[in-house]
């Protein structure tokens, strides 16, 4: 079993997101994440999911979401040949005691801090999955009183873009309906 | 100019060339049906008893025809009685489009009166849904509706419009049909010279149909491949009026209740050439023993069957007949006695091994002597069940779109409003093939058949138990015939004259022969009540997830 990431360009219009989702769970497998979000073509939105599982349960999320008329591209987003990126907002418990290393902590991993009161403190931390993971781990021994993750956006690395278009191609005005 | 959108949902249907509606009138589509009964003479509405009925009336339509057919329904439970129809077509690919009214857009959200979501119900079932937001968007999404439910692999669209939409106007623009979508091809050159390869180097090779040689009408091309390269021909349940079982290569149907001979071929084969088939469960038993010494080539319109049940060893992505088309520019082909004389070993044997049953009157005897009395071209319809495999394994069909069955989702009740939507669609007298329990589910779409005098000749084999789930608890339940011996007393031919269709009782086969005889005279529907054994089983059977080496030719009983 391993981990992949799959970015779409779909129709922004009702039902879309949850006609998606549904085809997943339908199809028994599961979502780790799932992010949306509008294009600069107001009628597009872009996702891109996170599954876990086999080659085999990769080909067909991906030949399966190809078939819906809503999905414009579908593509698995290679990690080597994308850039990714994944927000989480960590609300952590402080005192006097261990407040000053928990800033040097975010300092190290050039995060922010956003919130700050007696009591806690709110970081921002943005990156790869794996610097998320390392610095919740980090932050539990001081008591993570809540946090918020964003799941995972990514872009094709370079000029080519997920809809099949690159630099020389970006003045043609409308994105044709063809399927990739 | 200004209509409705009731207005616009009605011209909109004429102009792509809808001829039937079947459909039941309710609250959020009184304006739908004030516009049914204005056009009265234009388009032609069948009420059924029930949406499900009538949904399978439009599906056996579509079947019969290869039309798309047309169903619409109220909300709430209109809509929910549809689910199971919508799921039927789906499974079967067969093209749907299903209208629902829908309560007022400002009051969706609102567990109105008859408010259901049935939008978000059938994701999973449709090939494509719209909700209906602006009457500006109705003319296109219905075009477009017909567009996907027809093009490449057909199946279901459903269109929700909120009875505001219905009311509103807008600016109509008529325009002539949509023409279906192209089917793009993905296949390459290079993958054709691999085929080319594989079939002139095969020694066995079979040719597996499925229903998308029916979708496609490569049955001319299947025909010639097969004399090309010797191959017999074998069916899934869904393609086995692909070509005519008169054909000489023709093995009839494989898989779990598959004739011996079929099965067999695939399990000897050193080549199988499938043709729009999705490898389903019952066709294929035990995925790693299937066709096991065999490569496989598979040639879909749909690139999600690749690898999905069955890995294959070469993909062909597009249409049958073009595939096909481009192997027979190519393949020289070679006669093969030695395979010829293997399969004609495996027909033998079969034919010493055919299924002997009880009774004054067996199943086959009743199929036999319905092939000889009906012309070629009748649809032939079938419910689910132990009558189901009978008929599939016995009945010869020479024609395509004569066999119409519920394949995929095996929905009992399906074959009451299939066969009036069948009958309505080629104007012929249909056969219906039943059983006791899957009639009773559907049967008061009788009343629709006497109604609209529908030909219908329905044959219900009657064993008095649910035969093929107690055949099931036989095998793997120790004879525990949990709820399955039913033993009702339900009098069908009672039940027939009740309804106003003719209905005969035949417990011999020259009893039917008569009862047969007035059938073919009759106008409307005729209810056939045929009395059958209990413990006449389907065989023979590849119990599930098993191979042919496991095969049960014969059981004790």
């Amino acid at each position: 079993m391993k981990k992949y990431m799959i970015g779409l360009l779909v129709n922004n219009k009702y039902g879309v997101l949850t006609r998606i989702a549904s085809l997943i769970a339908r199809r028994g497998y599961n979502i780790d994440t799932l992010t949306v979000g509008e294009t600069v073509d107001s009628s597009i939105s872009r996702m891109t999911i996170m599954i876990t599982g086999t080659e085999h349960d990769r080909d067909q999320v991906i030949k399966q979401l190809r078939k819906l008329h809503d999905v414009h591209f579908v593509k698995e987003m290679v990690r080597d040949a994308s850039v990714c990126r994944e927000l989480v907002l960590i609300k952590v418990a402080t005192n006097k005691n261990t407040r000053q290393e928990i800033i040097d902590a975010v300092n190290v991993f050039r995060n922010k801090i956003i919130d700050y009161n007696a009591e806690s403190m709110t970081i921002e931390v943005t990156g790869e999955t794996t610097k998320l993971d390392a610095f919740i781990d980090l932050m539990k021994p001081y008591g993570i009183l809540e946090m918020g993750r964003t799941g995972v956006v990514s872009l094709k690395r370079g000029q080519e873009c997920l809809d099949g278009t690159n630099l020389k191609e970006l003045k043609k005005p409308k994105r044709s309906r063809k399927k990739a | 100019m200004e209509m409705t959108g009731a207005q616009i949902l009605m011209e909109t249907l004429l102009e792509q060339g809808t001829d039937v509606i079947f459909g039941y009138p309710g609250g959020t589509v009184l304006d739908l049906y004030e516009q049914i009964y204005q056009n009265e003479g234009r388009i032609r509405h069948v009420l059924p008893s029930h949406e499900q009925g009538g949904i399978h009336a439009a599906d056996g339509y579509a079947r019969a025809t290869g039309k798309t057919g047309v169903v619409l329904a109220t909300s709430g439970p209109g809509a929910t009685n549809l689910v199971t129809g919508i799921a039927t077509a789906y499974l079967d690919s067969i093209p749907l489009v299903i209208i629902t009214g829908n309560v007022p857009t400002d009051l969706i959200g609102q567990d109105n009166f008859q408010e259901v979501d049935v939008f978000s119900l059938t994701y999973g079932i449709v090939k494509h849904s719209y909700r209906v937001a602006r009457v500006e968007e109705l003319a296109d999404d219905i075009r477009e509706a017909y567009a996907l439910a027809g093009s490449g692999r057909p199946g279901p669209v459903l269109i929700d419009i909120p009875k505001d939409v219905q009311q509103k106007k807008t600016k109509f623009t008529p325009r002539p049909p949509v023409e279906l979508w192209p089917v793009s091809s993905e296949y390459t050159a290079d993958e054709i010279k691999q085929a080319m390869k594989l079939m002139e180097k095969s020694k066995r090779p079979v040719i597996y149909c499925g229903g998308g040689v029916i979708t496609a009408g490569a049955d001319k091309e299947v025909m010639e491949l097969s004399k090309r390269l010797d191959a017999p021909i074998c069916y899934s349940l869904m393609g086995l009026d692909a070509v005519a079982a008169s054909f000489p290569a023709s093995l009839g149907m494989s898989g779990m209740h598959g004739r011996y001979a079929s099965t067999k071929a695939i399990a000897e084969c050193d080549l199988l050439i499938a043709v729009g088939a999705r490898f389903s469960d019952r066709a294929v038993g035990n995925k790693q023993k299937y066709a096991e010494k065999a490569n496989i080539i598979h040639i879909d319109i749909d690139p999600a069957e690749i690898d999905k049940n069955v890995t294959v060893d070469l993909p062909l992505i597009g249409d049958a007949k073009d595939i096909l088309g481009k192997f027979l520019e190519a393949v020289k082909g070679s006669k093969k006695p030695d395979w010829q004389a293997a399969i004609a070993e495996m027909r033998a044997f079969e034919a010493s091994h055919e299924t002997q049953y009880n009774g004054g009157l067996t199943p086959f005897q009743i199929i036999d002597m319905v092939s000889e009395k009906m012309p070629k071209d009748t649809p032939i319809v079938t419910d689910v069940g132990q009558h189901q495999m009978w008929v599939a394994q016995r009945y010869p069909f020479e024609q395509q779109r004569t066999f119409l069955t519920s394949g995929g989702l095996g929905t009992m009740g399906f074959g009451m409003g299939a066969s009036n939507g069948a009958c309505i669609g080629t104007g012929k007298r249909t056969v219906l093939f039943t059983g006791d329990g899957s009639f009773a589910m559907n049967f008061a779409e009788l009343g629709t058949a006497v109604t609209e005098g529908l030909p219908v000749i329905v044959i219900v084999m009657n064993n008095r138990v649910l035969g093929m789930v107690r055949q099931l608890q036989d095998f793997f339940s120790s004879a525990h015939y949990s709820q399955t011996t039913t033993h009702r007393k339900t009098d069908f031919v009672a039940f027939a004259k009740a309804m106003g269709a003719e209905g005969y009782l035949a417990e011999t086969p020259e009893e039917f022969a008569q009862a047969m005889d007035q059938a073919c005279q009759a106008n409307g529907p005729v209810v056939i009540e045929c009395t059958i054994d209990e413990n006449d089983f389907v065989y023979p059977m590849v119990p599930t997830n098993k191979s042919i080496d496991e095969i049960i030719l014969q059981g004790g009983r």
